[in-house]
């Protein structure tokens, strides 16, 4: 059904994309909804256009509260906007709970937001594959997909209404109208051959702060694509003066320190490429983290000259992520934006602590680039 | 789409127990809707169609997105409207419908008998309509952009209209009560004579000298209906103008009465729930559900929560004598505890609360030391040292001040037209009533710069920064800043 919203909300998107009525852009703000990962929080991207109006200038003034606790207490949220007396007459009228947001369900999240850019139907599986995912629970199904939880939660609910429940000689027994079972959801989605090569900088001048933060954007890119696209084929490269490949629990856990030649990366990520992703069949997506600090000018140039010549034709997109570097110049960042300066293939973010890190994802894998 | 027939049956159970317990609503028309239906509706303000605007766009997303991650969910809408409309969410049990129905047929008897709705259109759905056919009109006519981006500079004074003079409703309160309870006012201390008188000669001398006078000025609260008689606009612009500000007119006492309204729903959908209509095996679903309307948001305020303990406070308080004079007077708590002078006038009371009161005299009227003291409020803000809000205090009269301030107009700050002419040049001039808190200047001047675009002439505002009477203008090319 088509709804009459969905001019206004793709309005509203329009907007936030900066693609239509440029003088609101200003009024962008990115709100926020928190969920939960584990016992971390996480957020939920909810961009708002604010109307200027005249407002109270109100920051972290607090507000009021109910509950337990002496002076000095902490009050059980943690927001950036202390919104209290000053919204209580106008909250909508909603409820919010607390969820477990699972890993996967959040790279869901950040799909909404991101997208592989550029990826091109290729290989031999250019057919919309079916997948079924158990994701619904009904009234009936087969015996062999019963859902055990709900079918005694069920059954416990209608022990405990109807009385017959004793809570000294607890024991549930379903009767058929409790049975639950799952069911699955049929989905389609077109398959695309992609392959994802990390390549990681773990040389001496990396602090461990650097390290965790590649380590965590790279992982969270990582988390993302395998949840969104099937097939996915991921590599790993650490280098110092010397690369090598590694599979994924090294790569997120190895400590090395050497020198930086960065070209050592991109020749073997080459190889990797001419010896296993013909680019006919499949989209090639190099990335690489780096704190910027090459070995040499002459290795820079070498790594500039290897991308143009080999690496660049055949990727899709190639993104470098830079930290900040504590020790070096950070030069890197610089000589990639005077060479490839307009380019569409070229991605470069700087990742300067993490907070940056969203952002960072964001410039590589944002929509509507 | 219309009820099923057992909806139907729950909808007759319903209005049996409504009847029973003497409230007087608005017929109900009951609807089933999907949830995306549903987000709709309420993206709209609850109405089926309103004119075509991104934000609308906007709070979708928000909603939508809240009720996808399961952080959220609306049970469903009800419009203040003869026959009152009310949408329900198809996907809710039956023990839901039953309590969601109880719940609306409450806010309908609330918008048809509190004061403050007296004045506004009980049939303002069609009139929604036609101001979607017209803003669509427009936007074929002078294009998209340049209609909306007008809507979008009208939205930046759709609040400053007069909230509490809404029509007669001092005569509706004076009906019957107001005599036997003098302490139940419905004029705001702000309130100010609608029209100004003609305008002193020389008020750019006033405000240059000394500027406890500008207080005197007769000042006009509805900036946006000043602006329609007075700006140099067109006529589709002040067709868009009228539009926004009846619009509000219409919304403004939903928001003021946000506690009552929500606490008046929330204490009859228990009481009929609890009393009547829940049976045995519905009792867990329904536990649940109430007491997720009901529970403690952290730093929040539920509307809820304070409106469903008040109206229970005031109904004990007046079943049991615990008002007047003497009872204020007692000091002992132990005494004021067990104080029971069995008056019977519980009932009584709260359907006249709910008929003669504001969530701003609502809250001053009623909230106590004990009310408080029970209900476990406190008062926090952030503590720059540990980076972590905390409470602070549990000082009754810090709670009730706090929650005053961010009710009173809204909880947004009061600003006046002054001058139509000022300096005698046909130049706006405005005025925020400091009442301790300073505007937030930069949004301020971005404000000031839309209020540019509607009048077409410089504009200006009279405002207090950390303590400095200031004059901040817009002059259509440049902000001006100047101590006064």
């Amino acid at each position: 059904m088509v709804l009459k919203i969905d001019r206004d909300l793709n309005r509203f998107q329009e907007i936030i994309k900066g693609r239509i009525k440029r003088n609101l852009k200003k009024y962008v703000s990115k709100g926020e909804m928190i969920g939960k990962v584990g016992n971390d929080v996480v957020t939920i991207p909810l961009p708002q256009i604010e109307i200027p109006q005249f407002r109270y200038a109100m920051q972290q003034t607090g507000g009021i509260g109910q509950g337990d606790g002496e002076a000095g207490t902490p009050v059980g949220f943690d927001s950036e906007d202390g919104s209290g007396a000053g919204e209580a007459g106008n909250l909508p009228g909603q409820h919010i709970l607390e969820v477990d947001v699972s890993l996967e369900e959040l790279a869901t999240m950040l799909g909404d937001e991101l997208e592989l850019p550029k990826i091109l139907p290729k290989g031999s599986s250019r057919i919309l594959a079916e997948r079924e995912k158990y994701s619904s629970v009904y009234h009936a199904g087969p015996e062999s997909l019963i859902h055990f939880k709900r079918t005694f939660k069920e059954a416990l609910k209608r022990q405990i209404s109807s009385g017959e429940y004793d809570e000294n000689d607890p024991m549930i027994i379903p009767i058929k109208q409790d049975k639950r079972y799952r069911a699955a959801k049929r989905t389609e989605r077109p398959q695309n051959n992609a392959v994802i090569i990390y390549m990681m900088d773990v040389s001496g001048s990396m602090g461990d702060e650097q390290k965790e933060i590649v380590r965590i954007t790279s992982f969270w890119i990582d988390t993302w694509l395998r949840s969104q696209y099937d097939g996915l084929d991921t590599r790993y490269i650490i280098h110092d003066a010397a690369a090598k490949e590694v599979d994924r629990e090294t790569f997120y856990h190895t400590r090395e320190s050497g020198g930086t030649l960065i070209s050592s990366a991109y020749r073997l990520c080459n190889q990797i490429i001419d010896a296993e992703y013909p680019v006919c069949d499949w989209n090639i997506y190099p990335f690489h983290f780096s704190d910027g600090d090459n070995w040499s000018g002459e290795d820079t140039k070498q790594c500039v000259d290897f991308l143009k010549a080999e690496i660049l034709p055949k990727s899709n997109i190639f993104c470098y992520g830079q930290v900040e570097s504590r020790y070096g110049s950070g030069q890197f960042i610089k000589d990639l934006g005077e060479h490839f300066q307009g380019s569409e293939v070229v991605m470069t973010s700087k990742i300067d602590n993490k907070d940056a890190i969203y952002t960072a994802i964001k410039t590589f894998l944002g929509k509507g680039k | 789409m219309p009820l099923p027939s057992n909806l139907e049956d729950v909808q007759r159970e319903v209005i049996k127990y409504v009847e029973e317990f003497n409230l007087d609503p608005f017929p109900v028309i009951f609807e089933l809707c999907d949830f995306d239906q549903l987000y709709e509706i309420a993206s709209y303000g609850g109405f089926p169609t309103r004119y075509p605007h991104w934000r609308f766009g906007m709070i979708y997303d928000h909603l939508s997105k809240g009720y996808k991650y399961g952080l959220q969910k609306i049970y469903e809408l009800v419009i203040n409207h003869d026959p009152c409309y009310a949408y329900l969410l198809k996907s809710n049990d039956i023990v839901d419908q039953k309590l969601v129905m109880a719940h609306v047929y409450a806010h309908s008897d609330f918008f048809k008998n509190n004061a403050l709705f007296q004045s506004t259109n009980r049939k303002i759905l069609e009139k929604m309509a036609n101001h979607s056919t017209k803003v669509r009109e427009l936007s074929d006519r002078f294009g998209i952009d340049r209609v909306e981006g007008f809507i979008d500079v009208c939205l930046t004074i759709e609040n400053l209209i007069d909230p509490y003079v809404t029509g007669n409703y001092e005569a509706y309160c004076n009906s019957e009560e107001k005599s036997r309870h003098p302490e139940a006012t419905f004029r705001h201390p702000e309130a100010q004579p609608r029209h100004p008188e003609a305008q002193p000669k020389d008020l750019s001398q006033i405000i240059r000298t000394k500027n406890e006078t500008i207080e005197k000025l007769p000042k006009e609260r509805d900036v946006v209906r000043f602006v329609i008689d007075n700006a140099e606009l067109e006529d589709w612009e002040i067709e868009i103008l009228s539009m926004i500000r009846e619009e509000s007119y219409y919304f403004a006492p939903q928001t003021m009465t946000k506690i009552m309204n929500e606490g008046w729903a929330s204490y009859w959908h228990s009481k009929i729930m609890t009393e009547r209509a829940l049976k045995n095996k519905e009792v867990i679903d329904y536990a649940e559900h109430h007491a997720g309307t009901l529970a403690i948001i952290p730093g929040q305020i539920n509307p809820y929560k304070l409106g469903l303990e008040l109206f229970r406070d005031i109904e004990e308080r007046w079943d049991r004598g615990k008002f007047g004079k003497e009872f204020d007077e007692c000091g002992s708590y132990d005494e004021r505890q067990k104080w029971n002078l069995r008056r019977g006038l519980g009932r009584e009371k709260i359907f006249e609360v709910r008929k003669i009161y504001h969530d701003v005299s609502f809250i001053d009227t009623f909230l106590t030391e004990d009310f408080c003291f029970k209900q476990k409020y406190f008062t926090y803000s952030y503590n720059r040292r540990s980076g972590r809000y905390e409470v602070i205090d549990r000082d009754w009269k810090k709670v009730k001040e706090k929650m005053l301030f961010g009710l009173t107009n809204l909880g947004r700050p009061i600003i006046y037209v002054i001058d139509g002419n000022f300096e005698g040049k046909k130049e706006l001039l405005l005025s925020h009533a400091h009442i301790g808190v300073d505007l937030k200047i930069d949004e301020a001047k971005d404000a000031l710069a839309a209020v540019h675009k509607i009048w077409k002439k410089p504009v200006h505002i009279v405002t207090e920064v950390s303590g400095q009477k200031k004059l901040l203008t817009f002059t259509g090319e440049e902000h001006r800043e100047r101590n006064i």
